[in-house]
């Protein structure tokens, strides 16, 4: 059986195609402003038996095409228990929320945890502060690490804390440490709902925040351990969508 | 329906307003209650009641102050209706559900303060709700620090009175209470010209009893599985409890019971396959607030039972009859509602071991408690509760929200996630 999985974001749209047990085909677009148009596009010309949508678009997707919906937190924690089978604990930063998910026996979801509404914590607090430095997110990941020391962001406010980066700027704070007092600040709110749902190896970092080399860096820092990072950390949740109907049928056999 | 602007402009209303909230109610009534599928046909009357909220009730209310009567308005499950009942007033709950002129709210109250207090200032400074309007006294309660200090201003525009509840159960607080309880009692004295006596008191203590006892066996009846009502229908009638006419409101709830117990015995339920059962814990629910609750019907599971003030805290102790003269039956009225649990109390173990008991009658397979942003007693005690429900490995989701809907895509997918989280860690019962 094909099973194809699609994770619609609020940044990107991911698509993981399965044929026993086999990923033939995976591709990640942005989500745009018409994301079911996006879905088609990516869709157009894919062979499947059933399609399972996940992500916050995934109502969306269910009204028009998808067969089968789940959430983004099963997703996650399907997808990362394949890549990774020795995985028990997840933390992923995507565009609009950040997730900790614990998993138990089989790689079941035991508990999880996910951010208040703001974008405080997300991609999207990344994006929003380079915007405001001049750079792009990836150039300010780069010049985070690079930086010899910090300046402490005290606002997790996106609102509140781009003013505070403003104000630095003007001061003449350079950009450096400014980008690794943010990333700095993101790292403390992940941590902290990570320890809310415990932290047991091997810990899994996915999402599209994990590309980020600074992240990744200062969070096995802090946590004091090494993080397993997907290849596409972006595909982990089409993945476990398109995997979630096969361990339905494993169950049945 | 009747054409009601007249009385609505006699209450002081302003049309336009007004006419733009009743314009929002009925497709989110639509969309929340009345789209659900076999509901009992006891909700009819309950619909109607809902349809005429503004209507037909607050004409009775009219009525019943053109005939000499008063209304009362209240805040707070503190509040004892009894009291109120026995000086021949109609007492409504005032409680405010919706977002409503926040930002004419925000001039007088700061803006991290719970929506139900700025929404309840909210609607009297829009002049959208004729419940406020029709009272003759309000009664407030010292429970949380935002309703206390938000009564001092309320009474610059109508006139408060505010008991003082104590935050202990401890006999120096009893009698503090037994004290305000009769301090309400003069004040609803000299406001509506009539002295309690016993035998009217009596009467009182017995008809808010078979209230509360309707709602018992409404609740009981939701232990059913697979269910014979849903939960939003439940959390409606309770909503409706607070401000429908006690007798006819029991009457029409224990027909619906009789109603319930053929579908039970027939083994008629509101359909569907056998779905995760829910106890939803936190902060009260005022109309027209439905949003957790449908989200999380609407999402396959079915909430059994609510340990809230728009659930089962509201009617869950009686008052003890046949407690003697009129001191006596003060006293067992003040002492029954010391009993309430509600987290503004310290230390508020009463509340941890019902919930637990919940959990074990309800068959619980999961707590989703609700707490309102920036409300410190429920968002503080949810930790004790949290830690509880983990002795007894019962998963727990907290959800932290508001009056708004942008958060409504956050909370599916935390709702849903922990419905499958129950569904696969008991594969063979769903
Ligand atoms: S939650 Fe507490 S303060 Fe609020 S209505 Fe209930 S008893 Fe009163
Ligand atoms: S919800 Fe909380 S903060 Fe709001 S009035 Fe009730 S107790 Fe006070």
């Amino acid at each position: 059986m094909t099973v194809a999985g699609l994770d619609i974001g609020s940044r990107t749209i991911g698509l993981v195609v399965v044929n026993d047990g086999e990923i033939v085909f995976r591709e990640v677009v942005d989500t745009t402003f018409d994301p079911l148009e996006q879905c088609r596009r990516l869709l157009a010309q894919r062979d499947f038996d059933v399609l399972v949508a996940t992500g916050y678009g995934r109502h969306l997707a269910q009204a028009n095409f998808a067969d089968q919906v789940i959430t983004e937190i099963k997703a996650f924690a399907l997808g990362c228990s394949h890549v990774f089978p020795q995985c028990r604990t997840i933390l992923d930063i995507g565009g609009q929320d950040t997730k900790a998910i614990s998993l138990g026996e089989g790689g079941k979801v035991a508990d999880f945890q996910m951010n208040d509404r703001c974008a405080a914590g997300t991609g999207k607090f990344l994006e929003v502060m380079a915007a405001a430095m001049g750079l792009l997110p990836e150039e300010m990941g780069r010049l985070a690490l690079q930086a010899e020391g910090e300046v402490k962001i005290s606002s997790m406010c996106t609102v509140f804390a781009e003013s505070e980066v403003t104000g630095l700027i003007a001061r003449g704070t350079p950009r450096p440490l400014i980008a690794r007092g943010l990333h700095e600040a993101i790292c403390d709110r992940a941590s902290a709902l990570l320890r809310r749902v415990g932290v047991r190896r091997e810990v899994v970092f996915a999402g599209g925040v994990a590309h980020n080399p600074c992240m990744r860096v200062l969070l096995e820092e802090r946590l004091g351990l090494q993080l397993l990072v997907p290849e596409n950390p972006q595909l982990v949740g089409a993945l476990g969508a398109a995997l979630s109907v096969l361990s339905r049928d494993d169950v049945r056999a | 329906m009747s054409d009601y602007h007249a009385m609505w402009e006699k209450l002081g209303l302003d049309l336009a307003a007004h006419d733009g909230l009743l314009e929002v109610l009925p497709p989110l009534y639509q969309d929340c209650i009345l789209s659900q599928e076999n509901r009992p046909e006891g909700m009819q009357y309950f619909d109607f009641v809902f349809s005429e909220v503004h209507g037909l009730r607050i004409k009775e209310l009219v009525d019943h102050r053109a005939s000499g009567g008063i209304v009362v308005g209240t805040f707070c499950t503190y509040v004892p209706e009894e009291l109120i009942l026995a000086v021949g007033g109609a007492c409504v709950g005032l409680c405010a559900g919706a977002q409503v002129a926040e930002e004419a709210a925000e001039q007088y109250l700061p803006r991290n303060l719970c929506a139900l207090i700025k929404s309840s200032l909210g609607f009297k400074l829009a002049k959208v709700c004729p419940y406020i309007e029709s009272c003759d006294l309000l009664v407030g309660e010292t429970t949380c620090d935002g309703k206390k200090k938000y009564y001092e201003i309320l009474n610059q525009l109508q006139p408060v009175h505010t008991m003082e509840l104590p935050q202990r159960k401890d006999e120096a607080d009893r009698r503090l209470w037994r004290e305000e309880v009769r301090r309400l009692v003069a004040r609803l004295e000299e406001i509506s010209g009539r002295k309690i006596d016993e035998a009217a008191l009596r009467d009182a203590i017995r008809v808010i009893n078979e209230k509360r006892k309707a709602l018992l066996r409404l609740a009981g009846l939701r232990k059913c599985d697979p269910p014979v009502i849903s939960g939003r229908d439940a959390l409606l009638i309770n909503q409706i409890a607070f401000y429908d006419d006690p007798v006819r409101l029991t009457e029409k709830v224990n027909a619906l019971c009789d109603e319930l117990e053929e579908r039970r015995d027939g083994g008629i339920s509101i359909g569907g396959a056998h779905r995760p059962r829910i106890l939803l814990s936190g902060c009260p629910m005022a109309i027209p607030n439905w949003k957790v609750p449908t989200i999380i019907e609407t999402s396959g599971a079915l909430v059994a039972m609510d340990e809230m003030c728009t659930g089962i805290r509201y009617f869950r102790h009686l008052v003890e009859e046949g407690a003697g003269d009129l001191e006596g039956m003060l006293d067992a009225i003040a002492d029954r509602y010391l009993k309430i649990d509600c987290a503004v109390f310290t230390p508020n173990r009463e509340r941890l071991d019902h919930i637990s008991e919940l959990v074990r009658d309800y068959d619980i397979d999961a707590v989703i408690y609700y707490a309102l942003q920036f409300c410190d007693p429920y968002t503080v005690e949810a930790f004790q509760v949290q830690q509880e429900l983990e002795k007894e490995r019962v998963p727990f989701l907290y959800l932290e929200t508001d009056y708004s809907s942008e958060d409504m895509g956050q909370l599916t997918t935390r709702v849903q996630a922990l419905i499958e989280m129950v569904e696969t860690q008991k594969p063979s019962v769903f």
